[in-house]
């Protein structure tokens, strides 16, 4: 036996502080996905058996048909639909504008670079409210006759697209000009003295090393951005224009009757974020902890 | 190829940072050097439109909210604004019943965030820190409430505070008429209940935080503090948690920011009605409320703004003199 292999046999021995932790973690770990367990429960049941035996007694039927109705009923797919036509422009124009402004902080002294980053950073952490009644205002007064639906801003796609490409931007930018940084000087400097042009220095040189910090970002703003609630309930009037998450609100008193129809079509909102979550868990928490590791 | 005026390299000349600036400095100074009228041009589109667009929204926005705070505006017209000092903030003060509950409401949610989930966030990253099985499993477990949206969570959370079909009032009893705990509708509850939903997604979100702070530990302290024969808990008292510094600052204002922006959660349970007043709901209800009186929503606003910036403008000061110096 090689002496790493006794030196780690030595280290991890069944010991009862170990038992005891993984049964505490796990007992903590149950106790947190409890409420999750139970509104998936409720939404299994039929409202006709919770509301003669009660909410708390052994289930005798199990199945999805408030899922299926909750679907159906309340028009879902037309929400996500709506969400998609927002999130999608919103996480790649935001991902555009910020490394251009990342990019030309990190790349280039121009003596404003750092009021500049100061201005972005500074302006993501505002309270959303800080801002929303000029906001509102100012989404009623643009007339975009023509361009949008509804005329204005107001009401609109764009409108929402333009606020998260605004807001987020602020994040990425700070992110992504740290992760610029830690990119050697030489790189471009080199590609100056051929004579490349600053487009091509951003566009071939420097955005497609930052691949892994855009795809951690891109993950973090999709799940963002399509669980935003509040911009969306103040800024989009009509109810059918609503993305899915502010949809929920309206969606409960219309069309989700009875508790397990909400918690079937809560948890519907929720399946696209959980997909996302378990298939990039590995981007998304390592770019919600690129902006703070360095902070 | 050079199209830098004199006047720009004299300047920079004429003050030299110290120490390994100048040096970066030169190299940058080069770069500048190298750039051509087209490359300018590239330049200046590449960060003014995003810079535009992000002032338009943002810090236009919130400067209008405070130059909107001290006038009264019915919206229609804007001949129709009136100049009115601090009218508006003396009637906050003074005649709002539910201004004061309301900052009193956030503070507290703060004060909970920081006292509860905070440190078992940071109790069960130690924990998870510690190279054992299903570590990953867990992570998940608890990283859940956060990926989820919060008006979702609002929803879920009915669910178990309902006073006729919740889990609690089914467990306990109470969902009788004249047992009744309304766990939503008691001003007295009401905040408390949603504040432990909050508190069940801000434990995830500090626990990954804290996380990444220890995955950056130097393992080669433990060990030294280890044969030191400290224990657990003395090491990681004087030896881990000291060097969790960078960590505990982005965590402190991460809650302090969350504290004020909480609104998805307290909309979704109740509206903000009696007991769970918040700064931002207020804001909101102003807007779209029946009663839209701009100048005084902004003047709300404008508190929340003060309160932030607070906590925003030194920890920005902190993070760019550091970035400075890096």
């Amino acid at each position: 036996m090689s002496t790493v292999s006794a030196l780690a046999k030595q280290r991890t021995p069944i010991r009862p502080a170990r038992v005891l932790l993984h049964v505490f973690l796990a007992g903590t770990a149950l106790a947190w996905l409890a409420p999750l367990l139970w509104a998936i429960f409720s939404a299994m049941r039929p409202y006709s058996e919770t509301s003669a035996r009660g909410y708390l007694s052994w289930p005798h039927t199990l199945n999805f048909d408030n899922f299926k109705n909750a679907f159906t009923q309340s028009d879902m797919t037309h929400y996500f639909g709506n969400t998609l036509i927002i999130a999608v422009p919103a996480v790649l124009l935001t991902l555009f504008l910020s490394s251009m402004v990342a990019f030309y902080v990190s790349r280039f002294d121009f003596r404003i670079n750092l009021f500049l980053l100061l201005v972005f950073t500074a302006g993501n952490l505002l309270p959303q409210q800080v801002i929303i009644t000029p906001l509102y205002r100012m989404y009623l007064l643009t007339n975009l006759p023509g361009i949008t639906a509804s005329g204005k801003l107001y009401d609109s796609a764009l409108g929402l697209v333009l606020i998260h490409v605004a807001f987020q931007s602020g994040f990425c930018a700070f992110v992504l000009s740290n992760y610029m940084r830690s990119l050697p000087h030489e790189l471009t400097e080199a590609a100056l003295v051929d004579g490349a042009s600053v487009w091509r220095l951003y566009w071939q040189i420097t955005l497609p090393l930052c691949k892994p910090a855009m795809a951690a970002l891109a993950t973090l703003l999709s799940i963002w951005i399509y669980n935003d609630f509040f911009w969306a309930l103040v800024l989009i009037s009509t109810g059918e224009n609503m993305p899915i998450t502010s949809a929920l609100n309206n969606l409960s008193g219309q069309y989700f009757t009875d508790p397990n129809l909400v918690a079937a079509g809560s948890l519907l909102t929720a399946i696209p974020t959980l997909i996302v979550y378990f298939v990039l868990q590995k981007q998304f928490v390592s770019g919600l902890t690129l902006g703070s590791a360095k902070g | 190829m050079t199209t830098d005026t004199p006047t720009k390299s004299q300047e920079a000349a004429a003050v030299p940072p110290p120490g390994r600036a100048s040096e970066k400095k030169r190299i940058q100074q080069g770069h500048k050097r190298l750039l051509t009228r087209r490359d300018r041009i590239t330049l200046a589109f590449m960060a003014g439109v995003p810079t535009i667009l992000h002032v338009v929204l943002v810090w236009v926005t919130a400067l209008a909210s405070i130059l909107l705070a001290f006038t009264s505006w019915d919206g229609i017209g804007f001949d129709s604004i009136k100049w009115v000092g601090f009218d508006n903030f003396h009637q906050l003060f003074t005649d709002n019943p539910q201004f004061w509950p309301a900052v009193q409401h956030n503070v507290i949610w703060f004060v909970v965030l920081i006292l509860i989930p905070t440190p078992f966030g940071l109790f069960l990253a130690v924990q998870l820190d510690k190279k054992i099985r299903f570590s990953r499993v867990y992570q998940t477990a608890f990283f859940l409430p956060v990926v989820i949206s919060l008006a979702c969570i609002g929803f879920v959370w009915q669910l178990i505070y309902n006073p006729d079909t919740g889990l609690i009032n089914s467990i306990i009893g109470a969902n009788k008429p004249g047992h009744y705990i309304d766990w939503i509708g008691d001003p007295k509850l009401n905040l408390w209940a949603v504040l432990i939903a909050a508190s069940w997604r801000h434990t995830g979100y500090m626990m990954i935080l804290y996380l990444a702070g220890l995955k950056s530990v130097d393992p080669s302290l433990r060990e030294a503090s280890a044969l030191d024969g400290a224990n657990e808990w003395q090491t990681f008292k004087s030896v881990i948690f000291p060097t969790l510094r960078p960590t505990n600052t982005v965590v402190l204002v991460v809650t302090i920011i969350e504290a004020l922006r909480a609104f998805d959660l307290v909309f979704v349970f109740n509206k903000g009605a009696q007991g769970t007043e918040l700064l931002s709901i207020l804001v909101t209800n102003n807007i779209i409320g029946e009663s839209s009186r701009i100048g005084y929503g902004s003047a709300i606003a404008v508190v929340l703004l003060f309160i932030s910036l607070i906590v925003i403008i030194p920890y920005l000061i902190a993070t760019f003199r550091k970035e400075r110096r890096a």
